[in-house]
């Protein structure tokens, strides 16, 4: 099993942790992975992604240039990989901040409206852990308790009274993705 | 049990120095590599008593440098291409002074301040000279984030073994970028331990020890040249390093080091796809530069590809290891670009497949 996947959209929207508690439930997991971050002269607001592989084996290359998954949540970002999910991939976008759909027919695209749903949560902060459960639903390279051991270990202890709604976040991505099980 | 972790390639380096029990850390921040200084001002002093300092140039931590090596300490810096082009003129003194030190290079798109993206244009500054004279230092090029923390101790070694400056040639994407790492045990500072011949002040019980890189008769400074020559030669005969994939059946060999051998490992993985037999050789230690290896590999191969993040450097010395006998052709992009595994493979067939 290897799992080639690109997370983007702007600074703030936890593009870069989601990666990462992603690669480190998996290396608890016994996986190889590896998170290669866009790093630019860039702010809040900017782009922003990651390059995330998790693997079976050893990894090659940590860049790459066509993903399995490709999970946008902005619309520059959904421009920029549309083309980049490999043929019968994955696309997850977030219809919130994405006014103009994928296009793409050879692929299954997923549109989740997430920034709205984490408001609904009151805390616009778990938008990635939403998107997090939604991908593990449909590609379930690591189980969910492992993704939670991974958040209690990541989350420094002050943040620790945030587990629980980012395990919500997560279960509400999972169901959300079911419900728009007819792509869009 | 092991310990595993997940860390950025720089905070994998700065974890392995304080394991590796490293007396004194002098830099300057510059990204890609600032996480170094700041992880190691964060967790050195506390965890090891180990000196972290922020000098106020790249000049100035060159030359901390060789002050603390001279005492005999384990010392360390570490800085992207422009800070390293300042400290050129630093790590020739030390060279000739032959106390020991690990400097890392996180290497960024030149030249001039140019990029922030990785890049590997310095490969002629690190193993060619970069400062003035006829000295060399022992490069080591990482490709993973394992290797960013092991080559610290490793360096070190090296270091002390020959008295010498050993230099880790890295770059931004290897720098940024996370992986499992396993962290060795820690190593206990050796403060204690003097090396005989460290300038630590004058001691009634034996003769003062001089460090110098002045030599003003000629007939002198050729002796230290000879002796600093010889010792190169040993370092090449002992400390090569150099990795090999899938070369045995190879009818075509890709010679790369770092990040970007990683990169030629898919390339030629998408050329076996395809029925050409592609190997991958990766350079570790790029000085010494494994010529011999290379020399021999050449032989049964109908070319070779050297591809790197530069306009073409090493290449230099593939061409000169494989001696005109097979094809050595060039690919690389620059100025902070990583080829992709299909630009790589696009270029091995147009220049050696189809080309000939």
């Amino acid at each position: 099993m290897t799992e080639e996947l690109i997370i983007a959209g702007f600074g703030g929207q936890g593009v870069l942790s989601m990666g990462q508690i992603l690669c480190y439930a998996a290396m608890m997991a016994d996986k190889e992975v590896s998170w290669m971050p866009s790093y630019g002269p860039e702010m809040r607001g900017g782009t922003a992604n990651c390059i995330t592989i998790i693997s079976d084996e050893k990894i090659s290359s940590p860049i790459i240039s066509s993903y399995d998954t490709v999970i946008a949540l902005n619309q520059p970002s959904l421009d920029k990989f549309e083309d980049k999910v490999k043929p019968g991939g994955i696309l997850i976008y977030d219809t919130t901040n994405i006014i103009h759909p994928p296009k793409r027919t050879d692929i299954k695209v997923y549109g989740i409206d997430g920034t709205n749903e984490a408001a609904r949560m009151n805390n616009i902060k778990v938008l990635n852990m939403i998107m997090l459960g939604a991908f593990l639903k449909k590609r379930p390279v690591v189980e969910i308790a492992m993704v939670l051991e991974a958040l209690k270990k990541v989350l420094p202890e002050r943040y620790h009274h945030l587990l629980k709604i980012n395990e919500e976040a997560l279960h509400r991505g999972m169901e959300l993705i079911e419900e728009v099980e007819t792509p869009v | 049990m092991k310990e595993l972790k997940l860390m950025k390639g720089n905070e994998a380096l700065a974890e392995a120095a304080i394991r590796a029990g490293c007396d004194a850390y002098f830099g300057y921040p510059i990204t890609p590599q600032s996480e170094v200084l700041e992880y190691l001002s964060r967790e050195a002093e506390k965890r090891t008593g180990m000196v972290v300092l922020q000098a106020e140039s790249e000049v100035a931590s060159i030359n901390m440098i060789y002050g603390g090596a001279g005492c005999g300490k384990k010392v360390m810096t570490s800085s992207s291409s422009p800070g390293v082009s300042l400290m050129q003129e630093g790590i020739s003194y030390i060279a000739s002074a032959e106390v020991p030190c690990l400097l890392v290079n996180v290497q960024r798109g030149g030249p001039g301040l140019g990029t922030i993206q990785p890049s590997q244009a310095d490969y002629y500054q690190s193993v060619k000279g970069g400062g003035h004279g006829d000295y060399k230092m022992i490069v080591l090029a990482p490709s993973s984030v394992q290797e960013m923390a092991d080559f610290v101790s490793l360096g070190f070694d090296l270091a002390f073994k020959y008295r010498n400056p050993v230099m880790i040639l890295s770059d931004g994407a290897l720098g940024q970028m996370m992986e499992k790492v396993e962290l060795q045990p820690h190593q206990e500072r050796s403060t204690e331990l003097l090396q005989e011949w460290a300038t630590v002040g004058r001691t009634p019980d034996r003769d003062s020890n001089f460090i110098t890189s002045l030599h003003m008769q000629p007939e002198q400074m050729e002796e230290v040249n000879i002796h600093l020559q010889n010792k190169y030669k040993l370092i090449a005969e002992n400390e090569t390093r150099v990795e090999c994939v899938n070369c045995d059946d190879a009818d075509y060999i890709i010679v790369a080091y770092g990040l970007v051998a990683r990169v030629c490992h898919n390339a030629a993985q998408l050329g076996r796809d395809k029925g050409l037999k592609i190997g991958v050789i990766r350079p570790i230690t790029l000085s010494p530069f494994p010529t011999d290896y290379i020399s021999k590999a050449s032989e049964q191969v109908k070319g070779i590809l050297d591809v790197e993040m530069s306009a073409g450097q090493m290449v230099d010395d593939v061409r000169l290891a494989v001696n005109g006998k097979k094809p050595v052709e060039f690919y690389g992009r620059m100025g902070g670009i990583v080829p992709t595994p299909e630009e790589i493979l696009a270029a091995l067939e147009e220049k050696l497949v189809g080309g000939k």
